[in-house]
């Protein structure tokens, strides 16, 4: 079954302070985007390397929004990036794509 | 407990700093993009603990550590558990998280963090019972190394690339740094009070507004070391 993002750990993490949750997302909405723009740009441009940075940090905010299979993906989609490898570069722009449109909601 | 927050996230910081404000006796008093804007704020400020992300561009938390003369404890924060095993091998590391960092899982490492904090201060005070080399410091003074008991310091000023520590009696200009002082004296006695200043807490006459009065020196309180002064003051 396809996981889909959440607000889980945040809801958690800010135990009714609706501060802290407004701000947290606002965080994302800002962050995400910006680290998905890298991450193509360096893709395209094939900095690996780069792109695996990229990948890093966006593996973090996977996690923050529950999708525990996925981030296991972006663990192996980094590590390949390291070696040089793309292999998993569309699945993971699908990913992306996803969180990008759930933010859009939230 | 103060602390400052090191991570190149927006996100993990604030996680971060959530979960600080949600522990009693924590504070985070600074957040950092980058580990050379916090080794600059470390220079001028005492901190007893530094949340530290690993995995940064350019500067590492490793990189961090290594250029940190004395570090303060040190909780490293990472997404990946194979950066745990190279954390233990410096002895500033009290623990690390991983993330996304879980309420409890932060709850059990700050008391690691205190419980390493106390060890460290039985360990202090049973050495100043054994050897009374704890109860004084020497400085080099054209050549002389002169003894000066740490009771009898008022307060330590920085001045350029000197030092000037006023005693009761007189006044020794040292080429020293602050920071390099204040590792060497007593926590329990000395406090950063601002970035040029360290006090002897014992000498402090009284203190008004931003200012603290030892003898009949002035000297400035920094808005981030007052929480530190205000938490050791015994309070009516």
């Amino acid at each position: 079954m396809k996981e889909s993002p959440n607000l889980k750990y945040i809801d958690q993490l800010a135990g009714g302070d609706n501060e802290f949750r407004e701000k947290f997302i606002g965080i994302l909405k800002e962050e995400f985007p910006l680290e998905s723009e890298e991450y193509q740009k360096n893709m395209e441009g094939r900095l690996f390397k780069v792109a695996s940075e990229n990948v890093h940090k966006i593996k973090h905010k996977i996690n923050v929004l529950g999708l525990h299979n996925t981030y296991t993906l972006a663990v192996r989609h980094e590590n390949e990036l390291r070696n040089g490898e793309d292999t998993l570069h569309g699945e993971f722009m699908g990913i992306l794509q996803d969180i990008q449109s759930y933010l859009k909601t939230i | 407990m103060n602390c400052i927050i090191i991570d190149d996230e927006a996100a993990a910081r604030a996680i971060v700093a959530q979960l600080c404000s949600q522990t009693p006796d924590l504070h985070a008093v600074e957040e950092f993009e980058s580990a050379i804007e916090a080794i600059k704020f470390l220079n001028q400020n005492s901190i007893d603990l530094v949340f530290l992300d690993i995995h940064m561009p350019g500067f590492t938390g490793i990189d961090f550590i290594q250029t940190l003369g004395n570090p303060p404890k040190i909780v490293m924060t990472t997404s990946d558990t194979d950066f745990a095993i190279a954390s233990y091998e410096y002895e500033a590391i009290v623990d690390y998280l991983v993330k996304p960092i879980t309420p409890e899982r932060f709850a059990k490492c700050v008391q690691k963090v205190k419980n390493s904090m106390a060890t460290k201060s039985q360990a202090m005070d049973s050495s100043d019972t054994e050897n009374s080399v704890g109860e004084d410091l020497y400085i080099n003074i054209d050549r002389r190394l002169i003894k000066l008991k740490y009771r009898e310091i008022l307060l330590i000023e920085a001045k350029g690339d000197y030092i000037n520590i006023k005693t009761e009696a007189k006044d020794y200009l040292v080429h020293t740094t602050l920071k390099k002082i204040h590792s060497k004296l007593p926590d329990e006695m000395f406090l950063q009070i601002h970035r040029s200043y360290i006090i002897n807490f014992n000498k402090i006459i009284d203190i008004e507004d931003n200012s603290v009065l030892i003898e009949k020196n002035v000297i400035p309180i920094s808005r981030s070391n007052r929480p530190e002064l205000m938490r050791r003051l015994n309070l009516l």
